[in-house]
């Protein structure tokens, strides 16, 4: 491999590992603020109790987040140098706002939240923790927009040999970036939803403390399908975006080859990128595919072929990570949807099956947003910048191949390493369950929910 | 044009700042293993900067994220060409943050041995290689118009090592001075014992530094050019003077904020020197990456400009806010009773 595929590769690995623990964190930290605002405005201690059990687990998850961000800020100017030269006047500055505004919001009143519970108010205590939920999501609003920008460059000029920002406000209402950050936190939040439904059903299987998981249950359940109702939703809108301003992207996450107007969706389909065609294409619903591209069910739908094959990019993972992506999306709609509906009923631990299934399904929700990244990043290639800026005309000149060799494997390992120990923490303290008795306030709980 | 001027001065601030607050985490991080002679007293070291080394490496990021936008033709090739230092930089970084959260989270000695020694590597080796990175770049890198002609053990010459040495001594007294006012008795005692045993080493390398300084590099153009500029290097020697005078004194307080002001001015003393350069050349001075050749365009600086105005100062706000809520001394009893600690 090249110093491109392998700065590409290591790009991957670091960013697909910090995006492991980022969608928890996006969601836990409302779901945590949401516990410990009932427990100040009811002075109920149950939910102070899962506050800190969720907390607990929240922490172990954020610390990993905080530490693997570094190392992607400082990897564009490490491998991308050339990107990076080209595109700071208009890219840096998102990341240097999002520093300002967000960083050093999160970690300061993450300080406070974890050291701070006899130091300040139960009030200003709360006031923390939803600190850090804002300015988590406030983070993830910053870095999307440079994200948006490099799938949909806007309010730049090229000049003096690169690409200088013309238009501020164009930037941060690029269209692109503002779904593409919809889309992502509300995936964080069905993470979250999925992170508790899971680790609640484990304990009630087992009987422990099945008031409490109950009542973690029930918010689990009630915040994933409001969250998977509103990944549904952005997706859809983002997907119109992406047909409109990626149109090689929307084909090949369709597997699309000939431009047609009118066009309908494969439930079936099986890509043959050899041949330029797909082998199989069945059970067709008409004009679907124009709908959802554009709204209009007999809208043209650009197919590859329209563009030549070097600014296509590689069909199949693109296709297949899209329609996995989708399924589980339906997958996990269907699941939040009987898990409120138990709840609801109050039977939630009579359906064994369900609860079993939630409990595998925690990985889901985190691979359906593994899968969403390969879908935006890889169906931008062979462009670091849409149609602006190659990726291989984007890396470093001055690195070598076995430096950046030595880096993936170091990475590969550390963050291995890191991660294995901070899974096994997780679930560790997850089985633990909560600190003391609560039986008395769960009485108490009762009444109220 | 103004805006690059005010720029390097606000990439100056976002560094010292930096080091005036991680380096008392990294200095305390170095020494934590040998101040603290139990785990009680470890887990007091780690719970005195427990609230706030998070949000004081933000700096750090903040600094990367202000050179990227501002500078990013200087961003881009410094990153690049310090890149074997800067991966082994951001390895000893994230193990750093992540001990401090992992090391209580299991009982057994072996467990927090482990954590504890990873503490102290993971807390020398950013301290060490800052000032490398910073005594090369005061020097200048070995590039021209064809690039990078220097490697990782280029980096390692005597002028780089020497800062290197420099940083370490630095923090290792800002550490101890910061253990000695955040903690009491025994601990505290040893702390200010290890300040007191650290500051005639840094003094000694703080001299050597000034006066190889003149050798190595052209940080002495412009105090030549502009004498008056000499008062920087002569209050950061003041002000690392007045550390041992307060110590002596019982004013530790005092010592720790001269402390601080120390580094700041060792920063100071060098950019100033350094100005207009970010990267100086030792091949030619034209191939120097100065503020004029690799700054962003005049739009995105005001609009940076336009935005550190208004968010720094109120960062800073709730900075001095949560230094206040925090500002007692951690005891042995507070880390015994306190679920929450690390």
């Amino acid at each position: 491999m090249d110093v491109v595929a392998l700065s590409r590769l290591q790009f991957a690995v670091t960013s697909m590992f910090h995006f492991i623990f980022v969608p928890l964190t996006l969601g836990l930290s409302i779901m945590v603020a949401i516990m410990e605002t009932r427990y100040v405005r009811t002075g109920n201690e149950l939910y102070l109790a899962m506050a800190k059990f969720w907390g607990k687990l929240f922490l172990i998850n954020f610390a990993l987040g905080v530490v693997t961000g570094i190392t992607l800020e400082f990897q564009f100017g490490m491998n991308w140098a050339e990107y990076s030269r080209y595109v700071g006047d208009i890219f840096g500055a998102p990341l240097a706002i999002v520093a300002t505004l967000a960083f050093f919001l999160e970690s300061v009143f993450i300080g406070v939240w974890i050291f701070g519970w006899n130091k300040v108010s139960k009030k200003m205590h709360a006031v923390a923790i939803w600190i850090v939920a804002l300015a988590s999501n406030l983070s993830a609003l910053w870095i999307l927009l440079a994200n948006g920008w490099m799938q949909h460059p806007v309010g730049f000029v090229l000049r003096n040999g690169r690409a200088e920002m013309v238009d501020f406000m164009a930037m941060i209402t690029n269209p692109y970036g503002l779904l593409k950050f919809a889309h992502t936190v509300v995936s964080g939040y069905v993470v979250a939803a999925f992170f508790v439904l899971g680790i609640s059903s484990w304990h009630l299987l087992r009987n422990s403390r099945p008031d409490f998981f109950k009542v973690s249950f029930r918010m689990g359940a009630v915040f994933g399908l409001l969250s998977i109702f509103l990944v549904l939703l952005t997706g859809d809108f983002h997907a119109v975006e992406v047909a409109k301003t990626q149109p090689a992207k929307f084909a090949a996450m369709e597997s699309v080859w000939e431009t047609k107007a009118g066009a309908g969706m494969n439930l079936l389909t099986i890509p043959d990128p050899a041949q330029e065609r797909n082998a199989v294409e069945a059970v067709t619903i008409p004009k679907l595919l124009s709908y959802l591209a554009y709204h209009q069910p007999d809208a043209e739908v650009k197919g590859l072929k329209e563009f030549p094959k070097e600014d296509r990019p590689p069909v199949l993972p693109v296709f297949l990570s899209f329609r996995a992506m989708v399924g589980m999306g339906f997958f996990m709609t269907l699941l939040t949807f009987l898990a409120v509906f138990v709840s609801w009923r109050g039977t939630v631990e009579k359906h064994t099956l369900l609860l079993r299934i939630l409990l595998y399904s925690i990985p889901v929700p985190y691979i359906a947003n593994q899968l969403g990244w390969i879908v935006a990043e890889v169906g931008r290639q062979p462009w670091i910048v849409y149609g602006v800026l190659k990726t291989s005309d984007a890396v470093s000149t001055s690195i070598s191949v076995a430096q950046v060799t030595g880096s993936l494997i170091g990475f590969t390992l550390l963050y291995g390493l890191l991660g294995f120990v901070d899974i096994f923490l997780l679930v560790k303290y997850a089985r633990k369950g909560p600190d003391g008795d609560l039986s008395a306030l769960i009485q108490a709980a009762r009444k109220e929910v | 044009m103004t805006f690059q001027i005010i720029w390097f001065i606000l990439w100056g601030i976002l560094w010292a700042v930096y080091f005036m607050l991680d380096g008392f985490v990294l200095g305390a991080g170095m020494l934590h293993r040998f101040l603290g002679r139990n785990d009680v007293e470890r887990r007091v070291i780690i719970n005195t900067f427990g609230p706030v080394w998070d949000g004081n490496e933000v700096w750090l990021v903040t600094a990367g994220g202000a050179t990227f936008a501002a500078f990013p033709t200087t961003y881009a090739l410094m990153f690049s060409y310090l890149y074997t230092a800067l991966l082994l930089l951001l390895f000893a970084l994230i193990v750093r943050g992540v001990c401090f959260e992992f090391r209580g989270k299991l009982e057994g000695d072996r467990w927090k041995g482990l954590w504890d020694s990873a503490i102290m590597v993971s807390s020398f080796l950013p301290a060490l290689l800052f000032g490398v990175a910073f005594g090369n770049i005061f020097q200048g890198l070995p590039m021209d118009a064809a690039g990078y002609h220097g490697s990782f053990l280029s980096l390692l010459n005597p002028f780089g090592l020497l800062t290197g040495a420099l940083f370490v001594l630095l923090f290792l007294v800002h550490g101890s001075l910061y253990l000695t006012v955040k903690t009491e008795g025994e601990l505290s005692a040893r702390a200010l014992a290890a300040a007191n045993r650290f500051w005639p080493v840094l003094l000694i390398v703080a001299a050597v530094f000034l006066v190889a300084a003149s050798p190595a590099t052209r940080l002495d153009d412009n105090y030549l050019s502009f004498p008056l500029l000499l008062v920087v290097p002569l209050f950061a020697v003041a002000s690392l003077v007045m550390i041992r005078i307060s110590t002596a004194r019982g004013k530790l307080l005092t010592a720790f904020a001269a402390s601080c002001c120390t580094i700041v001015l060792v920063v100071a003393t060098g950019l100033v020197g350094l100005f207009p350069s970010l990267i100086p050349s030792v091949i030619d001075p034209i191939y120097n990456l100065t503020i004029y050749n690799s700054s962003s365009s005049e739009y995105t600086l005001k609009i940076m400009t336009a935005v550190a105005l208004v968010f720094v100062p109120i960062v800073i706000a709730y900075k001095i806010w949560v230094y206040r809520v925090f500002r007692a001394k951690i005891t042995l009893q507070d880390v015994m009773e306190d679920e929450h600690s690390y």
